[in-house]
C-alpha cells in the first residue's frame, strides 16, 4: 500500500499559520517567562503576528488556489475576509491589552481559575499581577476565524468553527468585575454553542450521506447531477444552517447574544462581535454559494424567512433595552438580518455587498464597544443607559464619536453603514426579493429610532450626578477608536476602492 | 469652467469648521466670522448668476466627477432656473438668519459657536440638496441635512425642544428610508435597462417602468417629499418643530428646508415617473386643497404665535403642491415663485415673531397687545410681513398665488375655487394676529418693550424690500423659472389646456 504524503501549500496558508504560531508562542511565554514580563511579551507577540499575517494576506493578493488537498481554499473571498479579520483583530487586541482605564489594571480577572469570592481570588488580587492567557486565546480564536471562511470541506469548517469558538467561551468568562455574570455568560455561550455545533455536525453527516463527500466542490457536483430524493440533503442543509446561523446570531438562534455580549469583558465583546460575525458569514457565504449553489431555490426561502424575522425582532427588541451592551447586542442581531439580505441575493453583487457590509459593520462595532469601556463609575463600566445621559456635555468629543458610530449603525449617508446597506439591499432587489428590501428599509427605520434615542440621551438630557465619569482614552484605546472612526468615515465617503476590492474579490473557486 | 456650485457649497463648510475650531468664549468672533462667511457665500451666489443663461430650461453650471464608480454614483451638480432660485433663497436667507439670531444661542445646551457652526453646515447641505443632479447625491444631502437641523432644534430651541427634534428626525428618516427603497429600485432598473447603473437624473428619465412599479416608486419619493413639504396628513411634525426651534432655525426649516419637498416633487417625482404622477394627480390635488383649508383653519385657532405661523405654512405648501400638480405652466411657474416668496415672507414673520417673543418672554398671542404704540417699527414690519403672507396685491405672494390659482383653474376649477377660500381664511388669521398683538390698548407687561435695534432693522430690511420688489416686478424670477418649467412640462409630456376652455 502506497502512502502519499499530502501536499500542503505553506505559503498560501501563511496568514493562518502565523497567527496560530503566535498563539503557540504565547502559550510558551505563559509557561516559561516570569510573570511580570509576560504582559509586554504577549502584547508584542499578538500585535506582531497580526501585522505579519496581514502582510502575508496582502502579499497573497490575487491568489486563487485550493490548498492542503482541498481543505483550504485561498481565493478572493478568503483573502478579503482574512484581511478584514486581521484589521479588526488588531483593534480588538489593542482594547484587550488596555490596562490604563482604571487603577486596577484592565478588564480581565487576575486569575481565571480562582473562584469568585474565594481565598485564591483574594491572594491573586493582592499580588497585583494579572494573568495573560487571554492573548494566546485571542490568537487561537483568530486563527480559527481565519480558517472558517477558507474551509473547503465540511470537516475543516467544523474544526475551524471549534477553534474559533472554544477560546471565545473561555474569554467570555474572564471579566474582572461582575465575575458571576461573566461566568454565567461563558457557560451559557458554551452550552448553546456546543449544542449548535452538534447540529452542524449532524447536518454535515447527513450531507455526507447524500453526497458521499464532505468537500464543498464535491457536494456541488453531487447536487447538480442528482435526480433522486433530496430529503436527506434538505434536512442536512437545515441542520448545518442552524449551526452557522447560531454563530451570526440570527433569530431564532440569537438568544445567547445579549447575555454573552453583556457578561463578557467589553474588549472581548468587541473582538467577538466583529470577528465572529465576519468569519461565520464568510463560512455561510462559502457553504451556500459554493457547496449548495445548485440548491438555491430551496435555501433562499428559508433564509428569507430567517432574515425577515431577524431584522424585525432584532430592531424591536433593541427598542426595549436599558443596557448599552445589550442594546448593541440586539443591534448586532438586526445587522445579521441585513447581511443575510445580501447573502440571499445569491449573485455576485450580493457577495460583494455582503463582504463590504461585514467590513463596515466590524469596524463600527469595534469602535462602539471601545467607547463603552470609557464610560465608568466606581464599580467599573457604566453600561446602564441612564448613566449615559448628558454625556455630550461632559465630554463632547467622546459623545460625538459614539453618535457617529450609532449613525453608521443606523445607516445614515456619509457613513460606512449607509453604503453597506445600499449594497446589500440593491443586490437583494436585483435578485427579485422586493419584500426583503421593504422589510429591511422599515426595520432600518425602527432601528434608527433606538440609535437616535441614545443620541438624544447623550446630547439632550441633563447629566446626572451619579458618579459616572468618562475616562480620557489611553493610547491603545484611542488608537482603536481613531482607527475605527477613520474606517467608518472613509468607507462612507470614499467607499470606491474598498467596493472595487470587494468586487474583484467576490469570486469563489471550487 | 469655474466650479461655481462646488465653491458655493464648500465656503460655508470651511467656515463652519473654522467657527467650530475657535477657542471657547470667543462668541462675538464666532458670530462675526459666521456672518462674514455667509455674506461671502451670498456674493459668490450672485456672481454665479453671470454664468447662468435664461434662454434655456436645461441644467447649467454643471460639474460631474466619479464618486463611487461601482454603483455608477457621481458627484454631479448643476442647476436649472428652479434650482437656481432655491439656491439663491438659501444663500440670501443665511446671512439674514445669522444676523437675526445674533443673541438666540445664548441659553442653548451647547456653546454659541456650535449654533453658528451648525447653521453654516446647514447652508452647505441646502446648496447641495438643490444643486445635486445625481439622485444618490441628492439623497445623501437630503438625509445629511437632518443632522444639523436636529441639533439646532434639540440643543437651542424652546421648552419642547427634545421632543420636537426627535419627532422631526423620525418623520424625516422614515420618509427618507421609503425614498431609499425607491432609489435602490431605480439603481437596479437603470442597471438592467441602460447596461450600466446610473443616478443621473437626465439619464433616468429615459427609463421605462411597468405601470405598477412606477406607481410604487413614485410613492416612495412622493411620501418622503410630502413629509418634508409638509402636506396634510404628513404635517404633524411641523408645528412642533417650528415652535420649539429658535426663530432663526425655524426660518431655515420652514423657509428653505421644507422647500426640498416641493422642489423634489418638481425635480424628481414628475420627470422620473410622469405616468404615475398623472395617475396620482387627482389624489394629490385633493390633499393639497385639504392642506390649504386645514392649515388656514387651524392657524386661526392657534394661541401661540410660532405655531400659528407654522400652520399658515402648511396652508401655503398646499398652494405650492396644487400649482405643481395642476400640470400647467402657470401653475408650476407660480408654485416655484411661491416657494421663493413664501421663503421670504415666512422669514420675516418668524424673525419678527422671535424678536417679540424674546422681548416679552412669551410666545402666547394673548400676552401681547398694543405694540403699535410701544414699538412702531416692529409693528409696521410685522404688518407688512403679514400682508405678504395673506397675499395682498402688491406683495410678492399675490403674484404667485394668482398664478397658481389661474393655472389650477384651467384644469381643476373646483380645486381652484376651494383654494380661493383659503385666501379669505388667510386674511382672517393674519389680521386677527395683527389686531391682537399690535392694536388695541397696551396690555400689562408690554409698556416698556424696546423697539427694533439697528441690527434687527438691518436683518429685516432686505427681506421687506425683496417682498415688495417682487410684488411689483416678479419678471426677473419668472424669466429664469419659465424656461425650466417649460422643460419640465415637456419631459413629463403635458401641455397647457387650450386657453379658450369651454369644456
Amino acid at each position: 500500500m502506497n502512502f502519499q504524503a499530502p501536499v500542503i501549500q505553506y505559503s498560501e496558508l501563511l496568514p493562518i499559520l502565523i497567527v496560530l504560531g503566535g498563539a503557540l508562542l504565547g502559550v510558551l511565554v505563559e509557561a516559561f517567562l516570569p510573570r511580570d514580563r509576560r504582559y509586554v511579551a504577549q502584547v508584542a507577540i499578538s500585535l506582531v503576528s497580526i501585522v505579519a499575517a496581514f502582510a502575508a494576506v496582502v502579499r497573497l493578493h490575487g491568489t486563487s488556489t485550493i490548498a492542503a488537498e482541498g481543505s483550504v481554499v485561498v481565493d478572493g473571498v478568503t483573502l478579503f475576509l482574512q484581511g478584514t479579520l486581521l484589521l479588526l483583530a488588531l483593534g480588538g487586541v489593542l482594547l484587550i491589552a488596555e490596562r490604563r482605564l482604571d487603577s486596577e489594571g484592565g478588564a480581565f480577572t487576575a486569575q481565571a481559575s480562582a473562584l469568585p469570592g474565594s481565598e485564591a481570588e483574594r491572594t491573586a488580587l493582592a499580588t497585583g499581577i494579572v494573568q495573560t492567557e487571554v492573548f494566546p486565546l485571542t490568537l487561537f480564536a483568530l486563527g480559527g476565524a481565519l480558517l472558517f471562511p477558507a474551509a473547503g470541506d465540511l470537516v475543516t469548517m467544523f474544526v475551524a468553527l471549534e477553534v474559533l469558538s472554544l477560546p471565545l467561551y473561555l474569554m467570555s468568562g474572564l471579566a474582572r468585575r461582575r465575575r458571576l455574570l461573566s461566568q454565567e455568560a461563558a457557560l451559557k455561550y458554551f452550552l448553546l454553542g456546543a449544542f449548535s455545533s452538534a447540529f452542524f455536525l449532524y447536518g454535515a453527516a447527513l450531507i455526507y450521506g447524500y453526497a458521499h463527500t464532505v468537500s464543498l466542490g464535491g457536494i456541488r457536483t453531487a447536487i447538480s447531477t442528482s435526480a433522486g430524493n433530496d430529503l436527506i440533503l434538505l434536512i442536512g442543509v437545515g441542520l448545518i444552517a442552524v449551526g452557522l446561523l447560531f454563530k451570526v446570531s440570527a433569530v431564532p438562534f440569537h438568544a445567547w447574544t445579549p447575555d454573552v455580549y453583556q457578561g463578557a469583558p467589553t474588549p472581548v465583546t468587541a473582538f467577538m462581535a466583529a470577528c465572529t460575525k465576519v468569519a461565520a458569514f464568510g463560512a455561510i457565504l462559502r457553504l451556500f454559494y459554493v457547496g449548495l449553489g445548485g440548491l438555491r431555490w430551496d435555501w433562499r426561502p428559508m433564509l428569507t424567512g430567517i432574515a425577515i424575522v431577524t431584522m424585525i425582532l432584532g430592531a424591536l427588541f433593541a427598542l426595549t433595552q436599558t443596557d448599552m451592551k445589550r442594546l448593541l447586542a440586539y443591534s448586532s442581531i438586526a445587522h445579521a438580518g441585513f447581511i443575510l439580505t445580501g447573502v440571499i441575493a445569491a449573485n455576485q453583487s450580493g457577495l460583494q455587498g455582503s463582504l463590504f457590509y461585514l467590513a463596515a459593520y466590524g469596524f463600527t462595532t469595534i469602535g462602539a464597544f471601545a467607547i463603552i469601556t470609557l464610560v465608568r463609575d466606581s464599580s467599573g463600566e457604566a453600561t446602564h443607559l441612564s448613566q449615559w445621559s448628558g454625556l455630550g456635555r461632559r465630554s463632547p468629543l467622546i459623545a460625538s464619536t459614539f453618535a457617529f458610530f450609532l449613525l453608521a449603525l443606523a445607516g445614515i449617508p456619509l457613513t460606512s453603514g449607509f453604503v453597506a446597506k445600499f449594497a446589500v439591499f440593491s443586490a437583494a432587489y436585483a435578485s427579485g426579493s422586493t419584500a426583503l428590501v421593504i422589510v429591511g428599509v422599515l426595520s432600518s427605520a425602527v432601528a434608527a429610532f433606538f440609535y437616535v434615542r441614545v443620541i438624544v440621551l447623550m446630547f439632550f438630557s441633563e447629566p446626572k450626578e451619579d458618579g459616572t465619569t468618562v475616562v480620557i482614552p489611553p493610547v491603545m484605546t484611542s488608537a482603536a477608536i481613531t482607527f475605527a472612526a477613520a474606517a467608518t468615515l472613509i468607507l462612507g465617503v470614499v467607499p470606491g476602492p474598498v467596493l472595487d476590492l470587494a468586487k474583484s474579490a467576490a469570486q469563489f473557486i471550487f | 469652467m469655474f466650479p461655481w456650485l462646488t465653491t458655493l457649497g464648500l465656503i460655508p463648510l470651511v467656515g463652519s469648521a473654522a467657527v467650530a475650531l475657535l477657542p471657547k468664549g470667543r462668541d462675538l468672533l464666532a458670530k462675526q466670522l459666521a456672518l462674514g462667511v455667509s455674506l461671502l457665500s451670498l456674493l459668490i451666489s450672485l456672481l454665479m448668476l453671470t454664468g447662468f443663461k435664461t434662454n434655456t430650461g436645461t441644467l447649467q453650471l454643471v460639474e460631474s466627477h466619479d464618486w463611487i464608480s461601482t454603483f455608477g454614483i457621481k458627484y454631479a451638480v448643476g442647476v436649472d432656473g428652479i434650482a437656481l432660485m432655491m439656491v439663491l433663497l438659501a444663500t440670501i436667507l443665511a446671512p439674514i438668519v445669522i444676523l437675526g439670531s445674533w443673541n438666540e444661542a445664548e441659553n442653548g445646551r451647547f456653546s454659541v459657536k456650535t449654533f453658528f457652526a451648525l447653521l453654516l453646515m446647514l447652508e452647505t447641505f441646502m446648496v447641495g440638496v438643490f444643486s445635486a443632479t445625481d439622485v444618490f447625491l441628492f439623497y445623501v444631502f437630503f438625509e445629511a441635512m437632518l443632522i444639523p437641523v436636529y441639533f439646532l432644534i434639540g440643543s437651542f430651541g424652546g421648552a419642547q425642544r427634545s421632543y420636537a427634534a426627535v419627532k422631526f428626525l423620525l418623520y424625516s428618516l422614515f420618509g427618507g428610508l421609503l425614498m431609499l427603497a425607491a432609489v435602490i429600485a431605480l439603481y437596479v432598473i437603470s442597471k438592467d435597462q441602460l447596461g450600466a447603473p446610473t443616478f443621473d437624473i437626465t439619464a433616468l428619465t429615459k427609463l421605462h417602468f411597468g405601470a405598477l412599479t412606477e406607481r410604487w416608486l413614485f410613492l416612495g419619493f412622493f411620501i418622503a417629499f410630502a413629509i418634508k413639504a409638509p402636506l396634510w396628513p404628513f404635517h404633524t411634525w411641523l408645528p412642533d418643530a417650528a415652535s420649539a426651534a429658535t426663530p432663526g432655525t425655524a426660518v431655515l426649516l420652514v423657509g428653505v428646508l421644507d422647500k426640498v419637498g416641493t422642489f423634489g416633487m418638481l425635480r424628481y417625482c414628475l420627470p422620473l415617473f410622469p405616468g404615475a404622477a398623472k395617475y396620482f394627480t387627482p389624489l394629490i390635488i385633493v390633499l393639497s386643497v385639504i392642506s390649504v383649508v386645514y392649515g388656514a383653519l387651524l392657524a386661526i385657532g392657534q394661541t401661540d404665535i410660532k405655531r400659528l405661523i407654522a400652520f399658515t405654512s402648511i396652508s401655503h405648501f398646499g398652494f405650492i403642491t396644487l400649482g405643481i400638480f395642476a400640470m400647467t405652466s402657470q401653475g408650476q411657474s407660480g408654485a416655484t415663485l411661491y416657494m421663493v416668496n413664501h421663503g421670504f415672507s415666512t422669514a420675516a414673520l418668524f424673525l419678527i415673531a422671535g424678536w417679540m417673543i424674546s422681548r416679552r418672554n412669551s410666545s402666547t398671542i394673548s400676552d401681547f397687545g398694543g405694540l403699535q404704540r410701544v414699538t412702531p417699527v416692529m409693528a409696521w414690519t410685522f404688518f407688512l410681513a403679514g400682508l405678504s403672507a395673506l397675499a395682498l396685491p402688491g406683495m410678492s405672494s399675490f403674484v404667485s398665488e394668482f398664478l397658481v390659482l389661474v393655472g389650477t383653474y384651467t384644469r381643476y376649477p373646483w380645486a381652484a375655487i376651494i383654494a380661493t377660500g383659503g385666501i379669505i381664511l388667510a386674511a382672517l388669521y393674519v389680521l386677527i394676529l395683527i389686531q391682537r398683538t399690535m392694536h388695541g390698548p397696551v396690555t400689562a407687561g408690554n409698556e416698556n418693550l424696546p423697539d427694533l435695534t439697528l441690527r434687527e432693522k438691518l436683518a429685516i430690511a432686505p427681506v421687506i424690500a425683496i417682498i415688495i420688489f417682487l410684488g411689483f416686478y416678479p419678471k426677473p424670477i419668472l424669466d429664469v423659472v419659465n424656461p425650466s418649467v417649460a422643460h419640465t412640462m415637456q419631459v413629463v409630456g403635458v401641455t397647457d389646456p387650450a386657453p379658450t376652455g369651454g369644456k
